[in-house]
């Protein structure tokens, strides 16, 4: 692979509300075994890609234990491998990352070091599985300065909280709005972005010496009528988690037989951190319908429509409904859980009664883990 | 100089062959057991989790599935720039190249590897039983006795004595008898196969006894430490051991995991079992499904009906298919509206739709009685088992079988039927 990777996993979301006080988005726990990130770095490793630097900033704690070492993605090699880069105290600089041009601007040894010559660019809070040799190949036929790898949402969908761009018949991108309130295309960017190494460091220089620190709105934007910015389609699955709402469906589309298969069954795999936990355990009055469960599980109760994530212990006469259990939760007996998303480590005292009357419900509780 | 305080020697290399069709092609240590697990996983987490952090892994019989599975010991944190794990098979010398023709042989062969790395003491495994132990502890033990030789030693019923190495001890736990397989056993405490030697000790007996053929720990060696008047002591240990070498110990085995509060308990955290692979996706019971005390591993899809069962990595059950206490090992597929009743069914097996598992009356197996009994089905690793067939109990399959290998639909209880072959 010709090229080196950066995921961009700095970002809080308010969007997320209580669930990223704990973590950044990228360390959101997804279907039942896995981090956001694990799919782009995944993605990078089946990829081929040699050398990523996931650039964090914002509460990286979880994600570091996450990343504490490289060999679960196969980059525990020789040459290349995994960087984390969080901002640093030097000499000419004392800011934190100002955005996402000034986060590669931080760390532009990290490329300039490199010999290879493209960048992929992605962000850590997306769920998706693709082949960025396939978009190398596209951005070098098109002999385009910068790729957008694109997707078209489905009728519904809001575009608001995404960009959008225009393409003309040749796939060339000539109009790019973020997060427009009032959307005039139902085409996306995902944010995986490729662009040759010298041009990327280039632009961003130039663009910090202007005191402009955003990716999106000072390069894509900014350039789209001097560079020759192309659009990739992909119609595969892609999703971003950055809302409450968003991160819910994304969960809860690993219940489609289609989702699951995509990510489960079909090569190459999404890899994780394995946590070494006993197969999941289903005793006597366990009932379980359409959910997901992970392993080190024990279950005592009624589970529908659900995921419940590693280790979780769901108690006698406990229902659980359309809700997502994070990791390492105590459901005490008689809990009813429906339509909630409950926060890991979480314990649920005995006879709690949670439910998210209109739209999801965060439940944050830190009861005593008795009775074990 | 390296120096390593206690290395472990496991011995990985026997074949197992009361386990039948399970260990056609694989080494027992690397049988599945409890769904994700290997059973060679429970000895090489011991070692890690006592501590011991340098391995040799002795294979011979059918290395491939041991060989891969271990790796360079990364699920155990055996990855290690000095120890770690190390794979010892059977080498050519220059002169008298020989297998591994018994268990202290095979030590014997692979005295440079100890050597290097300076050790005080050796401690001698089997990779063929389900426990946990801390060996730490049994060494702190041999060094309070200051003894030459601890055998791990377990009480059993009185009536079973004589199918063990037994040992007999006086008062301060000091062995003054030792009796292989006896006909009329003085004590019920029975060698676990588990001893740490002075290292200059296990030196000595196994070239003293290098040419003595097929030599043997509990034949040879330990008698002989004893004639030598060695400081013998036995380690008595009272926790959950089990050997897995038949059949029926075998599923009795997994299906005590199922247990609410199982004797062997996975989910204690602070003796974890590690193991390789087992995939990462969560299992996904269906809509349709019924899943009642079992366990149920990673990457499972279950859209039948699983009662009192051990359920592998990856296995998909298919509608209308009911599973009763059975053992069902990763990869496995099982079609719709089956009935699999008392069966152990190895890796990546293939069962059509509408096939019967474990009818008819408990006739003995006619070819290898002692081996295929319990009732059980088993079903060899890579097999294929055509639709709409009934296989009764007492029965054993591998390999690829067609419709017109079932006479009349049906393979009758105590037979056996091996083809060639088994997907890949």
């Amino acid at each position: 692979m010709k090229a080196v990777g950066i995921i961009l996993a700095g970002g809080s979301s308010n969007k997320m509300k209580e669930l990223t006080r704990k973590r950044a988005a990228a360390a959101m726990p997804i279907a039942g075994s896995y981090r956001a990130i694990d799919f782009a770095l995944s993605n990078m490793s089946n990829s081929h890609v040699p050398k990523v630097a996931v650039l964090t900033q914002y509460n990286s704690r979880s994600l570091n234990e996450h990343l504490n070492s490289s060999k679960w993605w196969d980059f525990g090699r020789k040459h290349g491998g995994l960087y984390v880069f969080t901002p640093t105290i030097t000499a000419d600089n004392s800011f934190w990352f100002r955005g996402t041009a000034d986060a590669i601007y931080q760390n532009l040894d990290f490329l300039k070091k490199s010999h290879e010559p493209y960048v992929i660019i992605t962000s850590g809070d997306a769920v998706y599985k693709m082949d960025y040799e396939k978009v190398l190949d596209y951005h070098e036929e098109k002999k385009a300065d910068i790729t957008v790898v694109c997707k078209t949402l489905k009728e519904g969908e809001d575009a608001r909280r995404f960009g959008t761009v225009k393409m003309d018949d040749d796939m060339r991108i000539h109009e790019f709005e973020e997060k427009p309130m009032f959307a005039k295309s139902n085409i996306i960017s995902t944010g995986i972005y490729i662009i040759r190494r010298r041009l990327l460091i280039d632009l961003v220089e130039e663009c910090v010496e202007d005191e402009r620190y955003d990716f999106v709105k000072d390069i894509l934007i900014r350039y789209k009528n001097l560079k020759k910015i192309y659009g990739y389609i992909t119609d595969e699955y892609w999703s971003n988690i950055a809302t409450i709402d968003s991160y819910y469906k994304t969960n809860m589309d690993f219940l489609k037989a289609e989702v699951r298969n995509h990510f489960f069954k079909e090569y190459p795999e999404i890899h994780s951190k394995v946590s070494d936990l006993p197969p999941a355990k289903y005793n006597p009055g366990a009932v379980v319908k359409n959910s997901l469960v992970a392993s080190g599980s024990i279950i005592n109760g009624t589970v529908e429509n659900s995921i419940l994530f590693k280790k979780v212990f769901v108690g006698n006469n406990c229902v659980i409904r359309n809700s997502i259990i994070l990791n390492d939760v105590y459901l005490g007996d008689n809990t009813y859980i429906e339509n909630c998303i409950v926060e890991s480590r979480g314990t649920i005292r005995a006879n709690t009664r949670h439910v998210g009357e209109d739209g999801i419900k965060v439940v944050l509780e830190k009861g005593e883990r008795y009775g074990m | 100089m390296r120096k390593k305080e206690m290395i472990a020697m496991l011995l990985a290399g026997g074949q197992g062959s009361r386990l039948g069709v399970l260990t056609a092609k694989v080494a027992k240590p690397a049988v599945s057991f409890g769904g994700k697990y290997r059973i060679i996983d429970f000895p090489l987490s011991n070692c890690i989790n006592s501590g011991v952090d340098t391995v040799g892994v002795l294979t011979q019989y059918q290395p491939l599935r041991l060989n891969a599975h271990i790796g360079i010991g990364i699920p155990w944190d055996l990855d290690r720039n000095i120890g770690g794990v190390t794979v010892l098979p059977p080498y050519e010398k220059s002169s008298n190249s020989e297998w591994y023709t018994g268990t202290a042989n095979a030590i014997y062969q692979n005295l440079e590897f100890m050597e290097s790395y300076n050790p005080d003491y050796v401690l001698i495994l089997s990779g063929d039983h389900i426990y946990k132990m801390d060996y730490e502890v049994m060494l702190d033990f041999h060094k309070e006795k200051n003894a030459d030789v601890t055998i791990a030693a377990m009480p059993v019923p009185m009536e079973e004595a004589n199918r063990f190495g037994i040992v007999v001890t006086d008062g301060e736990n000091r062995i003054t008898a030792f009796e292989e397989k006896p006909e009329n056993p003085r004590s019920n405490l029975a060698s676990m196969g588990i001893y740490i030697f002075r290292w200059p000790v296990l030196r000595d007996a196994l070239i003293k006894k290098k040419d003595e053929p097929a030599c043997d720990f509990g034949k040879h060696v330990i008698p002989y430490c004893f004639e030598q008047e060695k400081r013998m002591y036995a380690y008595e240990y009272s926790g959950y051991w089990k050997d897995v070498g038949t059949l029926g110990s075998y599923w009795e085995a997994n299906m005590e995991l199922i247990d609410i509060v199982p004797e062997f308990n996975l989910y204690e955290e602070y003796w974890k079992i590690y193991t390789n692979g087992g995939g990462l996706p969560p299992q996904y019971i269906a809509e349709s499904a019924v899943v009642d005390r079992s366990i149920i591993c990673n990457g499972a899809e279950i859209y039948g009906e699983v009662r009192n069962s051990v359920i592998g990595a990856g296995v998909t059950i298919g509608k209308g298919t009911v599973v009763r206490d059975s053992i069902i090992m990763q990869d496995s597929q099982i079609g719709e509206s089956c009935v699999v009743d008392k069966a152990i069914i190895a890796e990546n097996v293939k069962i059509g739709d509408g096939v019967t598992l474990g009818i008819g009356a408990d006739i003995p197996n006619k070819s290898k009685p002692n081996i295929y009994s319990f009732g059980l089905v088993t079903i060899g690793e890579n097999s294929v088992i055509p639709s709409n067939v009934q296989i009764g109990k007492n029965t054993a399959i591998s390999g690829v079988t067609a419709s017109e290998d079932y006479v009349g639909n049906v393979l009758g209880s105590g037979e056996t039927l091996i083809k060639a072959g088994g997907q890949a």
